[in-house]
């Protein structure tokens, strides 16, 4: 099962990270635990810099903007 | 079973976008050259007389709306292909460790080119500082990246001309290049909230950057006019429709009067008016380019878009979260100055 955190403080972009992590873990029928961290201490502890970013297993993977289709393939 | 090689595929996706960017532009070329025809043919077909006020009125909205669409949709897609070779990552790199002075010129200028929105100013903020870029570097980005944009200068250009968009440029560099340096000569660090200085201390994380390919900085421009046009359009429409209001139905020279060369308060109640209103240089271009129609001094009308863009109450409110409240007034002030500095000097040049 992999632990996925969406960090981001609120914004469009942020909301469709995780709807577009959702729908691609559905779509895969892989099981994740995904959480929104929106408290920007707690962004900022993981370094990331310009949000949207997504952290996988304590790992981040992406920041920035809305990831691809393929890319959020590939984390799961 | 044979296997089409990556490179071929990757080569023949690059020639199908280079061709449909070589459509795409002389369309563009053509349709921007029948702007007036369309407005008029529009304004026709709805039967109403160009002689009305509500058919002066519909003409600017029909002739206007199309000209910034199209403009913005060029120039959106252009910077989302220049966008890639930047990230605020690299920008980042490039500034940290750099002296106050040539820093503030570079961290003002990387502000026009790098990727930033709104939402992540103060991520972003927090990620300047502890990457060791001066805090009166990172206020130099903070105050060029939302105020010198792209789409503020191309609009602009469509509706001045080169000269004014020129000028503002310069003007905005020169604003954000002073306010940053001002801020970081009064050494005001201690008034960075708790925990932020607490991150300073340890050290971030990168991602690890990704090699992108032509065929991937193309599909970013387009994702990039998905995501810019279609979250503005509204702000634009909005925009175009009060200012064809304007146009239509404020009589000429009225603004003469209040937003005119020789009020001399006319800029800093510019300033002051624009702070609680926030929209983006997409709506508020339009109204701007109707109160100069109506006699309104250039310099009084672009303070204020100046102030509305840089100085927006809910800015203010996310930056709270990071910087104690004497921050965020010498923020203001030092700003308001530089825009009041600017309305002054546009006004007294044109």
């Amino acid at each position: 099962m992999k632990n996925i955190k969406v960090l981001g403080t609120g914004c469009a972009n942020c909301r469709n990270t995780v709807a577009l992590v959702e729908t691609v873990a559905r779509e895969k029928g892989v099981e994740i635990v995904l959480e929104k961290v929106e408290d920007l201490p707690s962004i900022m502890g993981y370094g990331v810099m310009s949000t949207p970013g997504v952290v996988v297993d304590g790992k981040v993977v992406h920041a920035g903007g809305v990831p691809s289709r393929s890319k959020v393939d590939s984390w799961l | 079973m044979i296997a089409v090689p990556v490179e071929t595929a990757e080569r023949r996706k690059l020639v199908r976008w280079l061709l449909g960017i070589s459509v795409a532009t002389v369309a563009w070329v053509f349709a921007y050259g029948q702007l007036t025809n369309f407005a008029d043919a529009a304004v026709e077909l709805l039967g109403v007389s160009r002689q009305t006020r509500f058919g002066e009125a519909l003409h600017f909205f029909f002739y206007d709306s199309p000209k910034v669409v199209l403009l913005l949709t060029g120039i959106v897609f252009v910077m989302g292909i220049v966008q890639t070779f930047f990230s605020p990552e690299r920008t980042r790199a490039m500034l940290s460790g750099k002296r106050e002075g040539v820093g503030n010129v570079l961290a003002a200028s990387l502000g026009i080119v790098t990727p930033f929105c709104s939402c992540s100013a103060v991520p972003l903020f927090i990620g300047f500082l502890s990457a060791g870029v001066p805090l009166g570097v990172t206020f130099s980005f903070l105050i060029s990246a939302p105020m010198v944009n792209e789409v503020a200068l191309v609009l602009l250009f469509g509706m001045f001309g080169w000269k004014v968009a020129a000028l503002y440029l310069v003007m905005g560099l020169l604003v954000a290049i002073v306010a940053g340096l001002v801020i970081g000569k009064l050494k005001m660090e201690r008034y960075l909230e708790d925990w932020v200085q607490k991150i300073l201390g340890g050290q971030a994380a990168h991602p690890a950057g990704e090699a992108i390919s032509w065929n991937g900085r193309f599909a970013a421009g387009l994702a990039h006019i998905r995501e810019i046009v279609g979250r503005v359009w509204p702000y634009i429409l909005a925009g175009i429709a009060l200012g064809a209001g304007i146009h239509g139905y404020v009589p000429e020279d009225f603004m003469a009067s209040f937003m005119g060369k020789d009020v001399w308060w006319a800029v800093p109640a510019a300033v002051v008016l624009g702070v609680p209103m926030y929209t983006n240089a997409a709506g508020i271009i339009p109204i701007v380019e109707a109160l100069i129609g109506k006699g309104a001094a250039l310099g009084t009308v672009l303070a204020f878009m100046m102030s509305v863009i840089a100085l927006s109450a809910p800015e203010m409110i996310i930056l709270r979260k990071a910087l104690k409240p004497p921050l965020i007034a010498t923020f203001a002030g030092v700003v308001a100055c530089g825009i009041l500095l600017v309305g002054y000097v546009f006004n007294l040049l044109l």
